[in-house]
């Protein structure tokens, strides 16, 4: 390794890294919304507006102006904290996301509070009794989660937990939040299915990772000192499998975001995603585009920090 | 040694130096059929697919309608044969798409190195992080719902992982000292592409497809489930369980079943994957 | 009715289950026993099961082996009948194990010294405090530099010698009474090898527990044990001293094996010379280096004003240890890496440094072969395909002819023409080390460049391969440029050689004259320290300490 890549170069690097990123990014989510085909004016007005008021709505909402100069305004804008004028109820953007975006932290957290350590206690359980019927029981779950869509596993979740058993509400939000019991009734639904598949991907990956350490050869080494299963894992295998493991519950959580989607949809949890599936339906698209920028900006955030714990994990990069 | 056992089976994969366990061959099998049935569907519907033909709506199973009917009376063992050929046609298609050109590009990039390949890998690593879904959503609010849209779409969202992935293992073939020796010969780009790097990444390449054939079966289910994929009157699987979920509480088959098609081919290609068949290394001469 | 030796094992087999689920035994019946203090070797080549017999002495088998027989007595207890909590009481305290790479076996997250007391730890033998002066005293015992410090660092903050020595240390701690060496200087250039052997011999003298070292390496294993114990196929082929098995060997595979080391006298090749001919190859000034370039120069820079002169027919050796540039000189000539500064004039044209300006003649004329055999066949290609894509290329023969060609390169490195259907993954590492220089041969070149060709291969396979390279000198009028960073090879079959160290080459020998000529510390300092088949030899070995300290890394 080049003496010049130590430890800040490269977090900087990467920090770098994500920004640069970030701008691709909102470049794709601009251009993809603004520059494909329909004029925004003519969509806003109808088909029976005349020419002159589409022209007049055009010079008014600056759509004459060169794509970039827009991108530009806009990337400033959304620096600044400014997310323009929602086109369907000329509310400004910020104002309408706001409540919702509290909504749908409110439901990743607690999602990620639950999942986090039970994923990452059955996938290192799995990987120390690889072969046993726990592992298999375990990777047979998983896989099948892993495979079906998200909005069955809702759907079975609402079947079992709501249709026979009746012990959940179906839909959580507009319920009784006046105390502890039913606001753990209202969150369950949704976490209860968020839950079941960003921890499949997590144990799987999980297990993955210290499988893989477990089969170097200071793990062996350890063994033939005579340690048992339990120190090798633990002491030997874990902290070498740091890095992986950051990267593999980043990237589950990541998937909060693309998976909520459907969540929030199917139960009608008022988050950022049933407002950005609503935008989707009436075309409005200053909406659309900021919540796909949170959407983008905090599944970066998640593996830029898997990145930088990886970093810090690794021993020849702390200790030079 | 039960070599008896062995000759009982008809085509042995181990015969061609291959062994495959149970778990993979039941994972083929299904995949083999949902293909057939996509392919030939068309021929195989007992009712036409959009004609309303039974007087009740989610009626259960039965001898005439043996999938029961949908929420307007349609049958749907018909519409689910139609749904095959929607959902596996459209996923087949993009990640065909998706690999060929993500494979390409990145077996180019390991081969050239250089600013080609940084460039490109930094532009598709960006367009990495954004969520699948949610440019489909994007590009479906943008342009509209129509089949070449979805399949270029999910195309899109695919190329860069499949890209990724194979740089990585056309890097590591492109280290070993036989991609080396024919460079010493003076071999041009598209032969080290072809014949020295190509056939060492395709086992992985192709598990690697089918891992992506799930992820897109998923999210063209989850567009479709949320009224941005297969407009109607066609239908995949996704559409045909938005359509009938109110169903659900009558716990009618024609929200379950295609739900079950769903999950029987996406699962039975992650078994068929984790469990393809191993050439048998030991030599026994 | 053993109770006056250590170990002794009866009868032992392993079993192994390959992919195909068919039960093989790779260890078939091996008996043998182990003294109190005594050192024991197990000596044999890839697949011997050298290094699964040891591990079975801890009662450990890798992944898809098992013991299936026999048993295993450890001071009267048997190994084969524990469980595996009975079998971890035993490892570090009763036996413990010094690893062939250290530089693997050490986690590298924890800190040295927390790994080297871990056995201490996990069976409960001392105090924290008590261990930690312990193992300062164990790597004081094993020449460590900073032994109060050292083992603060990380496993990657130390060198490859020390960490050897290191794990050496940390088998020591539990005051087990049998210590396994499993090929532990394999990895190390040979100035450190002697440094890490004459710290083991003397910590196992000061110890008094028995060992038993693994390796392939006969002069080596002449250094430090008492007994020797040669094995091929899982068998035991013969058991002696180790004075016997050198001087008065038996079993006709231990006089293959001894004669395999003895030193064969090169000859000139005679070939028809013109007395005005030019060289084959001669390099003038050559630098190399990679990275970005600044002012001219990149930022690594590795091969340093290179000067040298092979004339047709010859073979010139080029000796050094890892590091030294030595296969970076093969590969500029090549033009894999290309030089940004000197002159290479092949035949006396001048060669292009980059590999794509130059023309399919010049490349066809010299050619390189590689030191692994298994990275440098494509696993998907016939070795039909293999050895008919050089003919193709550059001479265009195709069909029946090319075929032909095929046999005809097989027949000339002594294998069946059958063997051009299969693939590189079905054949034998000699196999495969055939095949890769009758690739070479098909662009019928003048000049082979051989990187460490025989370097991966077993003592009596590597001895076969430099007759077939002599013999194919005779028949075809080549000049082998030969790299190798072991002496014995390079006189095997060299006239001329370079010694290199650090990118320079700092001597130039007649490879016959070798250890009397050289002038230069540095290849005196790495001739004396090639192992001879003499077990007084690392005792009466005397090398001049500033010297070492000079030019190894330890």
């Amino acid at each position: 390794m080049p003496a010049s890549l130590n430890l800040y170069a490269l977090i900087a690097q990467r920090l770098g890294i994500a920004l640069i990123t970030l701008v691709i990014v909102s470049f794709a989510v601009f251009f993809a919304t603004e520059l494909l085909p329909g004029d925004v004016a003519q969509i806003l007005l109808g088909q029976a507006a005349t020419p002159q008021a589409v022209a007049g709505l055009r010079e008014a909402m600056g759509l004459n102006q060169p794509a970039i100069y827009r991108f530009l305004h806009w990337l400033v804008g959304l620096a600044s904290g400014d997310l323009g004028i929602s086109y369907v109820n000329n509310m400004p953007v910020a104002k309408l996301i706001g409540d919702r975006l509290v909504n749908s932290l409110k439901l990743a957290g607690v999602t990620t509070l639950f999942a986090v350590p039970i994923a990452l206690g059955l996938g290192i359980g799995a990987a120390m009794w690889r072969g046993s019927i726990f592992d298999r029981v375990v990777s047979m779950l998983t896989i099948s989660v892993i495979s079906v869509p998200e909005f069955m596993v809702a759907t079975l979740a609402v079947l079992i937990f709501a249709v026979w058993l009746g012990w959940l509400p179906a839909l959580s939000y507009g319920a009784d939040v006046s105390s502890w019991a039913t606001v753990l009734r209202a969150y369950a639904m949704p976490v209860i299915t968020l839950g079941f598949v960003i921890s499949a991907q997590m144990i799987r990956m999980t297990r993955a990772a210290v499988i893989e350490t477990i089969n170097t050869s200071y793990v062996e080494m350890a063994l033939l000192k005579g340690a048992s299963r339990r120190r090798m894992v633990l002491r030997h295998a874990l902290p070498n499998a740091l890095g992986p493991i950051a990267n593999a519950v980043a990237l589950s959580l990541s998937y909060l975001v693309g998976g909520v989607i459907i969540v929030e949809t199917i139960f009608n949890y008022p988050g950022v995603a049933k407002l950005m599936v609503d935008a989707v339906s009436t075309r409005d698209l200053p909406l659309i585009q900021s919540c796909a920028m949170i959407f983008c900006v905090s599944h970066l955030t998640l593996i830029t920090l898997a990145d930088l714990i990886a970093i810090l994990a690794n021993p020849r990069l702390r200790h030079r | 040694m039960t070599p008896d056992r062995v000759s009982f089976r008809l085509p042995t994969p181990r015969g061609l130096g291959y062994s495959f366990n149970r778990v993979g061959r039941i994972g083929l099998a299904v995949i083999l059929f949902w293909a057939v049935v996509a392919v030939f569907g068309t021929w195989l519907t007992p009712y036409p697919v959009g004609k309303i033909v039974d007087s009740d709506y989610f009626s259960p199973m039965s001898g005439s309608f043996w999938m029961g009917s949908d929420y307007l009376g349609r049958d749907m063992l018909s519409r689910i044969i139609m749904g095959a050929h929607y959902t596996v046609g459209i996923a087949l298609t993009s990640v065909t798409l998706a690999c060929t050109a993500g494979v390409i590009f990145g077996m180019i990039a390991a081969v050239i190195g250089g600013w080609f390949d940084t460039i490109l890998s930094r532009l598709l690593d960006a367009f990495n992080g954004i969520p699948s879904l949610l440019f489909g959503l994007v590009v479906v609010a943008a342009v509209g719902s129509s089949i070449p849209v979805l399949v270029l779409t999910l195309a899109t969202i695919y190329a860069p992982g499949a890209y990724r992935f194979a740089r990585a293992l056309a890097v590591n073939v492109n280290t070993m000292d036989f991609v080396t020796v024919a460079r010493a010969r003076g071999e041009r780009t598209p032969y080290l592409i072809l014949h020295e790097i190509l056939p060492n990444i395709l086992g992985p390449v192709l598990a690697d497809l089918g891992l992506r054939f799930v992820f897109i079966v998923l999210v063209l289910s989850g567009l479709s489930f949320l009224g941005l994929g297969v407009q109607p009157p066609n239908a995949d699987w996704g559409a045909l369980v938005r359509e009938n979920i109110e169903g659900l509480s009558l716990g009618a088959p024609a929200v379950i079943f295609p739900s079950i098609a769903i999950a029987s081919l996406t699962i039975s290609v992650n078994m068929f994957i984790d469990n393809l068949p191993t050439r048998i290394r030991d030599r026994s001469e | 009715m053993t109770d006056s030796f250590i170990v002794s094992v009866r009868d032992l087999t392993i079993g192994a289950t390959t992919d195909s689920g068919r039960k093989v035994q790779i260890i078939k019946g091996v008996s043998f026993d182990i003294a109190p203090g005594e050192i024991v070797a197990l000596i044999g080549e890839s697949g011997s099961g050298k290094t699964t017999i040891a591990l079975s002495l801890m009662g450990h088998t890798r992944p898809g082996c098992a013991i299936t027989g026999g048993r295993i007595l450890m001071q009267g207890h048997d190994v084969t009948a524990m469980d595996e909590k009975a079998r971890s009481g035993l490892r570090g305290t009763a036996v413990s194990y010094v690893p062939q790479s250290a530089a693997a076996a050490f986690n590298p997250s924890q800190r040295i010294l927390q790994q080297v007391i871990e056995i201490s730890t996990i069976h409960k033998l001392m105090p924290r405090a008590q261990a930690e002066r312990k193992a300062v005293e164990l790597f004081r015992a094993l020449a460590l530099p900073g032994p109060e410090t050292i083992g603060n660092r990380f496993p990657h903050q130390v060198s490859g010698g020390q960490l050897q020595r290191l794990s050496a240390a940390m088998a020591l701690i539990g005051d087990p009474q049998l210590v396994i060496f499993d090929e532990p200087t394999t990895a190390l250039d040979v100035t450190t090898q002697i440094e890490v052997l004459r710290a083991f011999k003397s910590v196992m003298k000061k110890s008094g527990a028995a060992g038993v070292y693994v390796s392939h390496d006969l002069a080596v294993v002449a250094q430090i044990a008492d007994r020797i114990i040669v094995l091929k196929g899982g068998e035991i082929q013969e058991e002696g001293t180790a004075q016997q098995i050198l001087h008065a060997p038996v079993h006709p595979y231990t006089r293959q094996l001894v004669a395999a080391f003895a030193p064969v006298p090169h000859s000139l090749a005679q070939i028809e010379r013109q007395a005005h001919e030019k060289p084959i190859l001669q390099v003038e000034g050559l630098f190399v280096g990679y990275g970005p370039m600044s002012g001219g120069e990149p930022h690594v820079k590795i091969l340093k004003d290179v000067n040298f002169r092979l004339e047709r027919g010859r073979n010139l050796g080029v000796i050094g240890e890892s590091g030294s540039g030595k296969s970076t000189l093969a590969r500029a000539i090549a033009g894999i890496v290309p030089a940004y500064r000197g002159n290479m004039l092949l035949d006396g044209q001048e060669l292009h440094p980059a590999l794509a300006e130059r023309s399919k003649e010049e490349l066809r004329r010299a050619q390189i072969v590689f030191q692994l055999a298994d990275t440098a066949l494509n696993p998907a290609q016939s070795i039909g395909t293999i050895l008919g894509r050089p003919l193709t290329f550059y001479k265009g023969t195709a069909g029946a002819a090319r075929e032909a060609r095929v046999i005809e390169l097989l027949d000339m490195v002594r294998l069946p023409a059958g063997l051009r259907h299969r693939l590189p993954g079905e054949l034998s590492g000699g196999q495969k080390q055939r095949v890769n220089l009758a690739r070479a041969l098909a662009a019928e070149p003048e000049l082979i460049l051989c990187d460490e060709i025989t370097s991966a291969l077993d003592t009596v396979v590597a001895a076969a391969i430099l007759d077939l390279l002599k013999e194919l000198q005779r028949a075809l009028s080549l000049s082998y440029m030969f790299i190798s960073h072991d002496l014995s090879t390079v006189e095997a079959i060299c006239d001329d050689v370079l010694v290199m160290y650090k990118g320079e080459v700092v001597e130039a020998l007649p490879a016959a004259q070798m250890s009397r000529q050289a002038e230069h510390p540095y290849s005196k300092l790495l001739i004396s320290s090639v192992p001879q088949l003499d077990t007084g030899w690392l005792a009466g070995l005397e090398q001049d300490p500033e010297l070492v300290a000079a030019f190894s890394r330890r």
